[in-house]
């Protein structure tokens, strides 16, 4: 989009003062609001938030303060509201909003239909995981059903190295963003009544991971802070009953999911199915 | 006292904000696991400071933790609403302009839940205003769909068919309700709070919610209007009791047909 070019954060510090002036402080505060409501709003429904819509909906004609309402609303959401936003894909500009806080087990979260759904979507990613990353379409749809999906969860691409075009499903940037390797394994690993690293590769894999995210991770994740705790040991994990499953993506609050006592049931229900590896 | 925010207030926020509404004591419950989590001063009586708190903050956003009480059974309730006096939003977000339509019909047509006395409208009555919509008239199968769907995202609430205001809806629109549809609306003569479901004085007109009647007349004999002193005709809603909305053992007279909307069984 041509509008883009204003709207990336090369504005020199003069220019964003001389913008800021056109606009009251009143008037850019009520835009940063608009824009919080916006934002929770969209993200309370799972809806990905495109900068289009933003722009369409909030900003307006503010447009030449754009950055600096977006970064004061994403402050504010970090400093109330203990969320982050972040922006899943960078070419097309989506944002979604993620937990900054500890992620926790059997949290006391809304349960609705979502639940359900979301219960299956963490079948699904294990089932994705435990494949090696990569689950043929055929093998998958077994599982899906009619299941919907919100965008950024599943990617769902073309195989390659395939004669006949066939599709496979992997980890979308959504679910890389609200779970990790480590979760879901160990989730499988509890439904399945085994020790995680009775899977040695996908152990090795998710402890990487593990290892990588908190090198990188940013200030506010408190999943960050204990660095040394929680690597390679697996005792800190698999024999901990609260740490032990992936539960973030059922409880955690951007996802609006259930607490631990009703998610279980229907994932355990499911499990007889799922041709997981053993 | 301290006024900033904490991780557990934070979660607070985040957990309510999941709910829409929440019940007095699961609030409690959550304030409390919120402050052991992360360590935050906690008092057991002290929720209402805590949540002063997150409102100092969410302030300058329009948006507020707000407390109500629910007309069906006078608990608490904790609901974060958003302040600022413009269309629906949080609902626009979720229901097609058409949908809305509906939902507005429902609310403030004639017959429908402002306008009635028991707070109620019919499904009947819900599915005729379905057919008359401006945008686009919409079949008896998708209204129920709409229906359905408000119940679940509770903006109405049902009950043998009826629909009414839910409590979430009540809480987040109320002062939309009473600018918008001032000339409409009930307040109730205990508590000045917009009251959807009342009892209604046939003298003078004055009404009140019903948990607030369970308690201004508790333990009267013979309760009277207290602004025209007129024999109050309805049953009084007991309170103190998990059924507290079935009807005294003591049957009263009646005058006339009075929609007191207590609970029939």
């Amino acid at each position: 989009m041509e509008e883009d070019y204003a709207l990336t954060q090369t504005q020199t510090a003069s220019q964003v003062q001389r913008n800021l002036e056109r606009f009251s402080g009143a008037q850019v505060d009520q835009k940063v609001s608009e824009l919080v409501q916006f934002l929770l709003i969209k993200d309370q429904k799972k809806i990905p938030i495109r900068r289009a819509d933003i722009l369409k909906n909030v900003i307006k004609d503010y447009k030449e303060v754009y950055c600096e309402i977006i970064n004061r609303a994403s402050r504010t959401l970090q400093q109330v509201f203990g969320l982050q936003l972040v922006e899943i894909d960078t070419k097309h500009h989506i944002y979604i909003l993620v937990s900054n806080l500890p992620r926790l087990d059997g949290e006391n979260l809304k349960q609705d239909d979502r639940t359900a759904k979301l219960g299956l979507l963490t079948v699904i990613l294990s089932f994705i995981y435990m494949k090696g990353n990569a689950a043929k379409e055929s093998d998958v749809w077994e599982m899906l059903k009619k299941l919907q999906v919100e965008p950024g969860y599943l990617e769902y691409s073309r195989m390659p190295n395939t004669d006949l075009a066939e599709f496979q499903f992997q980890w979308g940037l959504r679910a890389t963003k609200e779970t990790s390797k480590m979760q879901i394994l160990h989730f499988v690993a509890k439904i399945q009544s085994k020790d995680p690293t009775a899977w040695t590769s996908q152990y090795n894999e998710a402890a990487a991971a593990e290892a990588l995210s908190h090198h990188t991770s940013a200030p506010g994740d408190a999943g960050g802070a204990s660095r040394g705790a929680r690597r390679r040991k697996q005792s800190a994990w698999s024999t901990s009953p609260t740490g032990a499953t992936p539960r973030r993506l059922v409880n955690q609050q951007p996802l609006g999911a259930g607490a631990s006592a009703h998610a279980e049931p229907s994932i355990q229900g499911s499990s007889g199915t799922l041709p997981l590896p053993s | 006292m301290a006024t900033q925010m904490t991780d557990g207030h934070r979660r607070f926020l985040q957990v309510l904000m999941s709910h829409g509404i929440m019940e007095g004591s699961v609030a409690r419950t959550l304030h409390r696991d919120c402050c052991e989590i992360h360590k935050v001063y906690y008092a057991h009586d002290k929720l209402d400071d805590f949540i002063n708190v997150v409102n100092i903050h969410l302030q300058p956003f329009f948006m507020q933790i707000r407390k109500g009480m629910s007309e069906d059974d006078g608990k608490t309730y904790y609901a974060l609403v958003n302040l600022a006096e413009t269309e629906i939003t949080k609902m626009a977000s979720d229901y097609t302009e058409n949908e809305l339509e509906l939902f507005r019909k429902t609310v403030s047509t004639m017959d429908a839940i402002i306008v009635s006395e028991n707070g109620f409208a019919s499904s009947t009555n819900i599915l005729n205003l379905a057919d008359q919509l401006k945008i686009k008239k919409m079949k008896k199968k998708e209204a129920e769909q709409v229906l359905q769907n408000l119940v679940q995202d509770k903006w109405l609430s049902e009950r043998d068919g009826e629909y009414t205001l839910h409590t979430r809806c009540i809480m987040e629109m109320e002062q939309y309700i009473l600018s918008n549809y001032q000339d409409l609306v009930r307040k109730c003569n205990i508590c000045h709070s917009l009251a959807i479901q009342s009892q209604v004085c046939e003298t003078c007109g004055i009404g009140m919610h019903l948990p607030c009647a369970g308690k201004y007349f508790k333990a009267q004999m013979e309760p009277h209007c207290p602004h025209c002193n007129e024999f109050w005709p309805h049953e009084i809603p007991e309170i103190n009791r998990p059924d507290s909305q079935l009807p005294s053992s003591a049957p009263r007279e009646r005058r006339g047909t009075s929609s007191s909307g207590t609970r029939r069984r």
